[in-house]
């Protein structure tokens, strides 16, 4: 059968113990870590992994060197989501066969009524997940995932699929690549969403094998049509279980005959042709590019991305190490790298409630939000996922992103406008972000008592570079805390 | 600390002073009075039952429930009718300035909505991802001039479709009013920076200020625009176009048209929402004299399939029909009727690649270079525009 999925060349083995032997000798790469970080290399560590981040906690961050600051991020990162989900049926009903014919017309639109209710209050239990998660990080790689192994509820239709895949996500986020990818495969969502219900012997849907190689694991260039022909009669009969709605492999529609995919011959099935995909190089180099523009910057830098694309195959594939690896580098602190990345939506929303302690409104207000600026949790546009980056921002989603932290500015001095409903109706709406206010005054305390050290401070903390609006040193809270928010500066992490 | 020192902290080095008055306002070649107004039918509209194939025994057989019985349909030629619901779009067809472009499509189609408007917004292949639309690239290549307010001009659905990617000027707004006010607020700072994230923030700003400093809106219109944001929406290109600040393109949505259920109700609204929409449009822009500089084209991510399904309704499909409709447009019947009894796997076979109708309007409509804009050459549709 098929060697392991990664075998690491043989002189990885043999570099390795040198890299310690030059650690126990205290030699360069190991006492040039052991300094501590400082405030700025703090900051970029939790602002990216972590939505925001308040002063002692980059004080306390600043303290450590970048390897104990990144072991204390991991240590704490969960597998598991600290609150419980909405509630949520069943399997669908519209995913068994017939499942809808017995209804009236009434029955149908009440079912379909309550997966719409069902799918917004799941959208917003993640939102509410992440906004009080004591375990951030594992929210952000949780997302990252999503946006790699994208599915759709549009397309999915049932919430409690799409919830039990965020389970499995984020109980893989920091765990193990290969495995995720065998899990993901076998995920009935995922199954719904590539199509790959619909893939039998002799009839074979090509969605799921042309994406797991496209997308997931090698990335374009890297495979010729036949192997995606052949991959794709691999995972015949890979479906799912109409009663429990779980994975079921359906022999009698499963190709039992050879297959050769990327020029490994036999009788492959999809976990053979996972664990081919899995062997490939690309493969580590691909995801390591992948998390390069989420955590470090636009550009990945080829030489580090090989470095690190061999760390991650020599770890098997375990992301702990690779992200320890990626969080330490040079190039993630390197100073050219700050505020080269735009915040998504949900880093944005998250992101400024979770650095002011704003309890929200209303989750689902939130989601809805996020959806509008375009990110539309746990509907991402397309098999490839939301392209990130400048795509977020264009003229609609910069003046709903405004307009949202405007809101939330003009909510300090606002006790007449609050008691007016309709004006409240409106702060619950779209852009209405939180129940408690902004009391920059108080917040403006975990600073120095000087006041231009304290603005200067804040400005730091807020924004990942200097700001581009001119500030007076002396400026009072409310207006500092203004003209930081709604700098351009403010967009980016 | 002193305020100047605190600024120089904060200001930082990083961002010079632009240059000022610096404008490359080149004479363009195109004609750029000349407007294209896009209008998406979001859902994927069931052109089956909007341009009707009356005659066709298979029409009535495929929809039994559906179907839209003779003596009702707007009978355009022997064979091919309108909806009743589009009456108010009649005497633009009696005066030519209405044609029906049947069949459009692509190979191997998508019947996904996300991934098929996609491949219609961006104009790529099936199998092809292209980041920025068909007509961010044309305007990247030739763009509109520099004192417009905008290139493009999104009313309602914020989503840019064909105007989405880095080189175009493109607003989106719901409200033109609001949209005034709220830009306001917005006031870029002169300043340069080599951070390509920034720049670009940067320049949406600067987008946004100058759509809102150049932006004047004409009279509100007299004409009978539906209620409703499609209406709405409309009237708002009709103030902007009547305002004369200048922008080449707009977009504007009607939504609902996923109609796998209940059909006939829904749909009649639809369309009498779109062809009321349309008679107030050209009504306006005749009184303003604009309509003979104007081109309307509807689109839509797929059309539906041929054969009813068991809710009234019908599914996602491929190949569809499309309006287009302007002052210079010449009337008539264009593209491949459907042909019911050819169908793959239940649905129409495309008869007109939908590349052909952009390549139409790049290149014949507004003299620009479309095979550079689409990535290849595609044969435009003979005797389109006037």
């Amino acid at each position: 059968m098929l060697p392991p999925f990664d075998m690491p060349p043989l002189w990885q083995g043999v570099l390795l113990p040198g890299v310690l032997l030059l650690s126990l000798l205290g030699l360069a790469p190991v006492t040039a870590l052991a300094a501590p970080m400082g405030e700025d290399e703090a900051r970029t560590l939790l602002f990216r992994t972590s939505f925001a981040a308040n002063e002692t906690q980059v004080q306390e961050y600043a303290r450590l060197d970048r390897q104990h600051a990144v072991d204390r991020l991991l240590a704490g990162s969960q597998q598991a989501a600290a609150s419980s989900p909405p509630e949520l049926s069943g399997v669908d009903r519209r995913l068994i066969p017939g499942g809808m014919r017995q209804l009236s017309e009434d029955e149908k639109k009440a079912l379909l009524q309550q997966s719409r209710e069902q799918g917004i209050a799941l959208r917003a239990w993640w939102i509410g997940e992440m906004l009080t998660t004591p375990s951030p990080f594992t929210d952000k790689m949780t997302l990252f995932w999503h946006n790699h192994f994208t599915s759709g509820i549009q397309k999915v239709k049932s919430p409690q699929l799409m919830y039990r895949q965020n389970v499995l996500l984020r109980r893989y986020a920091l765990g193990n690549f290969g495995e995720m990818l065998h899990a993901v495969a076998h995920d009935p969502a995922m199954i719904l969403y590539l199509d790959n219900v619909s893939n039998r012997k002799g009839k074979p849907n090509e969605n799921f094998a042309r994406e797991v190689m496209e997308l997931f694991t090698l990335g374009e260039g890297h495979y010729g049509e036949q192997d995606i022909r052949d991959a794709a009669r691999a995972f015949t009969g890979w479906g799912i279980d109409r009663e429990n709605g779980g994975f079921r492999l359906y022999r009698v529609v499963h190709d039992d005959g050879l297959k050769t995919v990327l020029g490994k011959s036999g009788n492959l099935d999809g976990d053979d042709v996972l664990d081919i995909l899995l062997s490939r190089p690309e493969t580590a180099e691909f995801i390591v590019q992948k998390l390069w523009r989420e955590f470090v910057s636009p550009e990945p830098d080829e030489r580090e991305v090989h470095r690190l694309a061999q760390v991650f195959r020599s770890e098997h594939y375990e992301l702990r190490p690779l992200m320890r690896a990626l969080l330490t580098s040079d190039a993630f602190y390197a100073p050219q790298n700050r505020a080269t990345l735009t915040k998504s939506p949900v880093d944005l929303i998250v992101g400024t409630l979770r650095q002011f302690n704003l309890a929200p409104a209303e989750n689902r207000t939130l989601a809805f939000a996020s959806q509008q600026m375009g990110q539309d949790v746990f509907n991402p546009p397309n098999v490839k996922g939301w392209p990130g980056g400048e795509v977020w921002i264009n003229s609609a989603t910069l003046l709903l992103r405004k307009q949202a932290l405007e809101r939330l500015l003009r909510s300090i001095h606002s006790d007449d406008r609050m008691s007016d409903p309709g004006m409240r109706m409106q702060q619950a709406s779209v852009q209405g972000m939180s129940e408690n206010r902004l009391d920059p005054q108080r917040w403006m305390e975990q600073f120095s008592r000087d006041v231009s050290q304290r603005n200067l401070q804040a400005a730091h903390l807020l924004l990942a570079a200097t700001p581009i609006t001119q500030i007076p040193a002396d400026a009072p809270p409310a207006a500092l805390l203004r003209s930081l928010l709604l700098d351009p500066v403010y967009q980016l992490k | 600390m002193q305020r100047r020192e605190f600024l120089k902290l904060l200001g930082g080095t990083a961002f010079l002073p632009l240059v000022p008055g610096v404008s490359w306002a080149a004479l363009p070649a195109t004609d750029w009075q000349r407007l294209l107004i896009l209008i998406e039918l979001k859902g994927g509209n069931d052109g089956l039952n909007t341009v009707i194939p009356y005659s066709d025994p298979a029409y009535a057989r495929l929809r039994p429930r559906l179907v839209i019985p003779r003596d009702q349909v707007l009978a355009l030629t022997e064979n091919t009718g309108l909806h009743p619901a589009l009456t108010p779009l009649l005497p633009l067809w009696r005066n030519g300035e209405l044609a029906l472009l049947q069949g459009l499509g692509y190979p191997e189609p998508n019947l996904s909505h996300f991934r098929s408007i996609e491949i219609w917004d961006t104009a790529s292949d099936s199998q092809e991802y292209l980041e920025a639309g068909w007509l961010a690239r044309a305007f990247h290549n030739a763009p509109p001039p520099a004192s417009f307010a905008a290139d493009a001009v999104v009313v309602g659905d914020p989503g840019l479709g064909p105007f989405s990617g880095s080189g175009v000027r493109a607003i989106a707004l719901t409200d033109s009013e609001r949209f005034l006010r709220q830009a306001g607020s917005i006031t870029p700072p002169e300043i340069r920076t080599d951070n390509p994230a920034l720049q670009h923030i940067l320049k949406v700003e600067n987008d946004i200020a100058q759509a809102a400093s150049h932006l004047a809106l004409g009279d509100m219109p007299a004409a009978d625009f539906p209620r409703g944001q499609f209406g709405d929406g409309l009237k708002t290109v009709a103030r902007i176009i009547g305002g004369g600040s200048g922008a080449a393109a707009f977009k504007v949505s009607l939504s609902g048209f996923d109609t796998h259920s209940n059909q006939p109700g829904t749909h009649a609204r639809l369309l009498g929402e779109l062809a009321q929409g349309l008679a107030a449009l050209r009504a306006t822009l005749n009184d303003t004299g604009r309509w003979r500089d104007t081109l309307v084209m509807t689109y839509a991510e797929f059309g539906r399939r041929a054969q009813e399904n068991a809710s009234q309704g019908t599914d996602h499909g491929t190949a569809n029909t499309h309006f287009v409709l302007g002052g210079r447009v010449k009337g008539g019947l264009f593209g491949k009727p459907p042909q019911l009894d050819r169908l793959e796997n239940g649905n129409l076979v495309y008869g007109v690649d939908f590349r052909s109708l952009y390549a139409t309007v790049l290149q014949d409509w507004w003299g620009l270079d479309a095979a550079n804009a689409l990535g290849r050459r595609f044969e435009r549709i003979p005797g389109l525009l006037a």
